[in-house]
């Protein structure tokens, strides 16, 4: 039992990991309808800095803060570029987002080498009954409740969060109202950066990243992502959630390799039921 | 208030307007009517300073607000959202949603819903509410009854007559329904092919035979139509 048990508290930190990855898609394809693919890449990157940063002798919480906010410039940078050309259509944009993350893989591999790195956490483990568990996964699933809150907050409570929604929903309409379309996308890409960045900063002390983590985390948050939608960061966090548990669970009791596969199951079981729904919205 | 000289609009090689003149004074009501293609859309989007304009000049004396055509609204966004969009470009005391229910009550229990849900009448005064939200001098309003019943539009033709008594807010109305625009605005201007060919009250255009030779094919084939 106390195993079962230890492999659902880990399961809920891999799947708010995935959370943050997940909503970094879901913030950029709701407001720009782009599905950015240099998630994964922001994601390691944001792991990876703050390695460089912590082994600079730079203390903790500074070096933590400063690998989220570079991941924001460079989430912005990739918007910048994504975003250059107005009327560009989203799977040309998706396909501009495709190249960038092979750009930052090499960029990665020149700065950082292949070898995966991790950097200093949080020491300890609290315990939950029987349960034991890491400090740090701990605080990936608080820092992840909260950024969620906090997200919930934005988009339903302020007159930017939804002029942001307004700008995916009908950008005709919110270029009348006055709102900059381009600007709002500009935004969400940086959002998508910092919640990359976050997640791998916070995974990193957990699960060594390297430049070939980009790509299972990338596709694990993007099947988060689908669960939601493409839009709800409530559904994709769910998602994730389900995804990490249920991820652990595979790895503990059949076979760890399987857990990539697990997400793509997930994507399509998901994709195919919500088919209809897809379908007429894109028709919209 | 809002004062079009020798206004011309190009879409790429085609002309849209082509030298349109018109004068809507402050606290009037005036209509732009014309057959579909004749540039109606495109003078409200050149007031509205959102298609570039090729020569001539257009002095606004105040602040307009575009109601489009197909409502336009963020569908999934609620009512109140919507409407309070329609305020983003002014400061944030003054994105109150109040005032327009205190216009359409009929909005008020709808506030929490999507827009996109409800129906064309409610749409279309969500998207009115939504303009009126700029605190616009003039009211751009485009297409006001398409796809509405008859008494919808006469409903919602009510509020724009409320709005400007009791707001003082000056209204260009683009319409296919020539009678619906004719009943609410004192002068109009009838447009085709990107040109003004007739302008003055109502009354007097209503009684023009040109003016009926122009329309008496679209009010027939629309008649058809139910």
């Amino acid at each position: 039992m106390t195993t079962f048990l230890t492999y659902i508290a880990s399961g809920l930190a891999v799947g708010a990991s995935f959370a943050l990855i997940g909503s970094g898609f879901v913030v950029v394809h709701r407001v720009t309808n782009v599905v950015n693919f240099t998630q994964g890449t922001l994601t390691v990157l944001g792991g990876l800095i703050s390695y460089s940063l912590l082994s600079m002798a730079i203390p903790h919480g500074l070096g933590e803060v400063a690998a989220v906010l570079i991941a924001a410039v460079a989430g912005l940078l990739v918007g910048l570029v994504t975003l250059s050309r107005p009327g560009t259509p989203a799977f040309v944009a998706l396909l501009v987002t495709l190249g960038l993350s092979f750009l930052g893989t090499a960029i990665i591999i020149l700065v950082w080498g292949q070898n995966p790195v991790s950097p200093p956490g949080i020491e300890g483990s609290i315990a939950f009954g029987s349960v034991s568990i890491e400090s740090q996964r701990v605080l990936i699933v608080v820092v992840t409740l909260a950024v969620f809150g906090a997200m919930w907050l934005f988009f339903e409570r302020t007159d930017l969060g939804r002029a942001m929604s307004a700008a995916a929903s009908n950008q005709r309409a919110a270029r009348l109202v006055g709102i900059d379309v381009r600007r709002m996308g500009l935004a969400a890409f940086a959002i998508a950066g910092a919640l990359g960045g976050l997640a791998g900063v916070l995974l990193a002390p957990t699960l060594p990243l390297s430049v070939y983590s980009d790509l299972p985390l990338a596709l694990s948050g993007f099947a988060a992502a689908v669960f939601g939608g493409l839009s709800s960061p409530g559904r994709t966090l769910i998602g994730a959630m389900v995804l990490g548990v249920s991820g652990q669970l595979v790895a503990g009791y059949i076979n760890g390799s399987f857990q990539t596969q697990l997400a793509l199951v997930m994507m399509l079981v998901v994709m195919i039921a919500r088919h209809r729904s897809l379908t007429t919205e894109e028709a919209k | 208030m809002l004062h079009i000289r020798d206004l011309v609009v190009t879409y790429g090689a085609a002309t849209a307007l082509d030298g349109v003149s018109l004068d809507v004074e402050a606290g009037e009501m005036v209509a732009l009517v014309g057959p579909n293609g004749a540039g109606k859309t495109t003078t409200l989007n050149a007031i509205s300073g959102v298609v570039p304009t090729a020569s001539g000049t257009i002095e606004n004396g105040g602040r307009s607000a575009q109601v489009p055509e197909g409502r336009q609204l963020f569908a999934d966004l609620s009512v109140d959202d919507n409407l309070r969009l329609g305020a983003w470009r002014m400061p944030r005391r003054d994105r109150n949603t109040e005032r327009v229910y205190a216009v359409m009550p009929d909005l008020r229990p709808l506030r929490r819903q999507r827009a996109g849900l409800l129906s064309g009448g409610q749409q279309q005064m969500v998207a009115i509410g939504r303009a009126l939200m700029a605190r616009p001098d003039v009211l751009l309003i485009d297409e006001l009854s398409l796809g509405l019943a008859p008494l919808i539009a006469a409903r919602l033709i009510e509020h724009l007559r409320e709005i400007n008594r009791d707001e003082g807010t000056t209204i260009l109305l683009v319409e296919q329904e020539v009678d619906l625009a004719f009943d609410l605005c004192s002068r109009a201007y009838v447009i085709e092919a990107g040109r003004v060919v007739a302008e003055g009250p109502t009354d007097v255009l209503r009684a023009d035979p040109q003016l009926a030779a122009i329309y008496l094919g679209t009010a027939m084939t629309r008649s058809e139509t139910p």
